[in-house]
């Protein structure tokens, strides 16, 4: 029988929550071997859920005042299947509440710091889970992708981070943000235990009616094979933002090396990519003022106390004023603008047309091209509360992430050099993207940098 | 779409359509912050999609019906358990009907 792994991941994580305050809930050893089927590919791993995955035991908060006390009565399917395929779940870890943010910071329960430098983000909204694993908690770790937000904290944290196609993982379970475009995704230190997680948690599930009937293929076995005659797109637009310096140098010399590793280079042209965070701060806040409407403190959730003559209406609003944090709110009211009438058209019916004309573009790039190469994050990890103030600093942000989405596109974030920045060491990944169901290939070329370079076997002191 | 900020009345309106009771200073603070976000999605007006159909979703699924059969449900005491006030096995709610119904 192996050692036991439960044991000592719960105390690491005990011992790094006051530094990192990665989880928002840690579940006992006992509890966490009992609720798993001991037997399977992932037999005594430990993982850690985004808390925003609902579990039929502890609480699932989704980091909001709203669900601060809520017990979900169900478990996610993708969960489940992790269960039954031996995992332990040890946590719950800390989001931007309702997986609204790019830094992990909008939590009820405080920010989570990143364990490179914990002056700074570990990025979001996926930041716990990331921070987890980056910090060698857990060897895995769920979180939820919507336009990055499993992508950009992996880069931030020097980790692997994938995002499946759109529809590949079931969305049973995971608290609703935007349905169109959420997905949930996996953070590992290597591209080959995201390859067994995803294995395992793909698939087609009847209890979510967008879930994918494409066949699963084999994501681990051929994994050391390279990609032959690997055409990888580099977008001039890519190249051309306002990219930290530090990012940039370490994005050309990722291309460098896919170079060196005998992949062709093409220059693309991905013209709306400037565009895609205008598009997608309009459908993401439109589906998640609908989404979010059943929030009402009637059938769970907070509830607000009614003072005298005050009325249902005023049950409504004062629960969800209470509940719900500022970037809610603020995304709840944006989306209730783009959809009233009068500005539909201008604004979401607009973005669903760009919405569109990305993904063809990605189509014309994917008729020559295996995969996409580029940033995950135009910067890396900055500091805690640097941008609290400013939300469209903090959206612009998700600059090089949300086009996937709008697409539904497989992305990974994977380790590719770190950046000096105030005398500190900051990872920096970059982005590999492919045509939809295509995530073997992906994780192929994803493989072949991994085992070329030495930054995945980098963790924080 | 407009370059205009927008007015505290417009903020005010919105915020009762999702629901959302605010007061005078987060009414101005919003405002400010999402005529400053509205304002960087006027650079979709420069494209030309005269041509292009709206996308939606990308799995381009039409509506999917599943056979008409009774399958597992959540029991209503797990549902109570959750509820904020309850009469089991209702949930209370403040009085529906007249004014401030909230219809």
């Amino acid at each position: 029988m192996s050692a036991d792994r439960i044991g000592p991941s719960l105390a690491a994580a005990e011992r790094l929550q006051p530094t990192l305050n990665a989880f928002v809930q840690l579940f006992d050893a006992e509890k966490a071997r009992n609720a798993s089927s001991g037997s399977g590919p992932l037999v005594g791993t430990p993982v850690a859920l985004k808390d925003n995955l609902c579990l039929s035991w502890g609480k699932t908060t989704c980091a909001s005042n709203m669900l601060r006390h809520y017990e979900s009565p169900y478990t996610a399917t993708a969960v489940q299947k992790l269960l039954d395929a031996g995992a332990a779940v040890i946590g719950k870890t800390n989001l931007d509440e309702f997986a609204m943010g790019s830094s992990c910071e909008n939590s009820c329960f405080g920010p989570t710091f990143n364990p490179w430098d914990t002056t700074r983000v570990p990025g979001g909204s996926s930041g716990g889970s990331a921070a987890a694993v980056a910090a060698g908690i857990v060897p895995l770790a769920l979180g939820s992708d919507t336009g990055g937000s499993v992508r950009q904290p992996a880069s931030h944290c020097g980790i692997v981070g994938v995002k499946p196609t759109y529809g590949r993982v079931s969305r049973y379970g995971l608290v609703a943000y935007a349905s169109s475009l959420d997905q949930i995704g996996t953070l590992t230190p290597t591209v080959g235990e995201a390859a067994a997680a995803l294995s395992v948690i793909c698939g087609h599930d009847p209890l979510d009616t967008t879930s994918s009937r494409e066949p699963v293929p084999d994501l681990v076995s051929a994994l050391e094979q390279p990609v032959e005659g690997l055409r990888l797109a580099v977008p001039r637009q890519a190249r051309n933002q306002a990219n930290h310096p530090e990012v940039a140098r370490v994005f050309e010399e990722t291309i460098a090396e896919y170079r060196r590793l005998g992949a062709t280079i093409v220059d693309v042209e991905l013209p709306l990519l400037d565009h895609g965070i205008a598009a997608y701060y309009i459908v993401a806040p439109a589906e998640a003022s609908s989404n979010l409407a059943r929030f009402d403190g009637i059938r769970y959730g907070h509830r607000a106390a009614l003072g005298p003559g005050e009325d249902l209406f005023d049950l409504y609003c004062k629960s969800r004023s209470e509940g719900f944090g500022p970037e809610v709110q603020r995304r709840i009211m944006l989306g209730t603008h783009v959809l009233s009438s009068g500005y539909y058209d201008a604004y979401y019916n607009t973005a669903l047309k760009v919405r569109r004309r990305m993904k063809q573009d990605f189509d014309r790039i994917f008729a020559d091209c295996q995969a996409v190469l580029m940033p995950a994050s135009p910067s890396p990890a900055f500091k805690v509360g640097e941008k609290t103030s400013d939300p469209l600093a903090m959206y612009l942000e998700d600059v090089y992430t949300v086009t996937i989405n709008l697409a539904g596109l497989p992305a990974m974030s994977i380790p590719a050099g770190f950046a000096s920045v105030e005398g500190k060491q900051l990872p920096v990944g970059v982005q590999l993207v492919s045509p939809a169901f295509d995530e073997a290939r992906m994780l192929r070329i994803a493989r072949m940098f991994e085992r070329a370079t030495p930054w995945h076997t980098r963790r924080p002191a | 779409m407009s370059n205009e900020s927008l007015s505290p009345e417009y903020v005010r309106k919105v915020a009762k359509l999702s629901r959302l009771a605010l007061s005078d200073e987060q009414v101005a603070k919003y405002g400010s912050q999402m005529s400053a976000v509205l304002g960087y999605m006027e650079r979709l007006r420069e494209l030309d999609l005269r041509d292009v159909e709206p996308m939606a979703n990308v799995g381009g699924t039409t509506n999917r019906l599943d056979p008409d059969e009774p399958g597992k449900m959540l029991p209503n005491a797990a549902l109570m358990k959750i509820a904020p006030e309850t009469m089991p096995p209702f949930v209370k709610v403040p009085k529906v009907l007249g004014e401030g119904g909230g219809a």
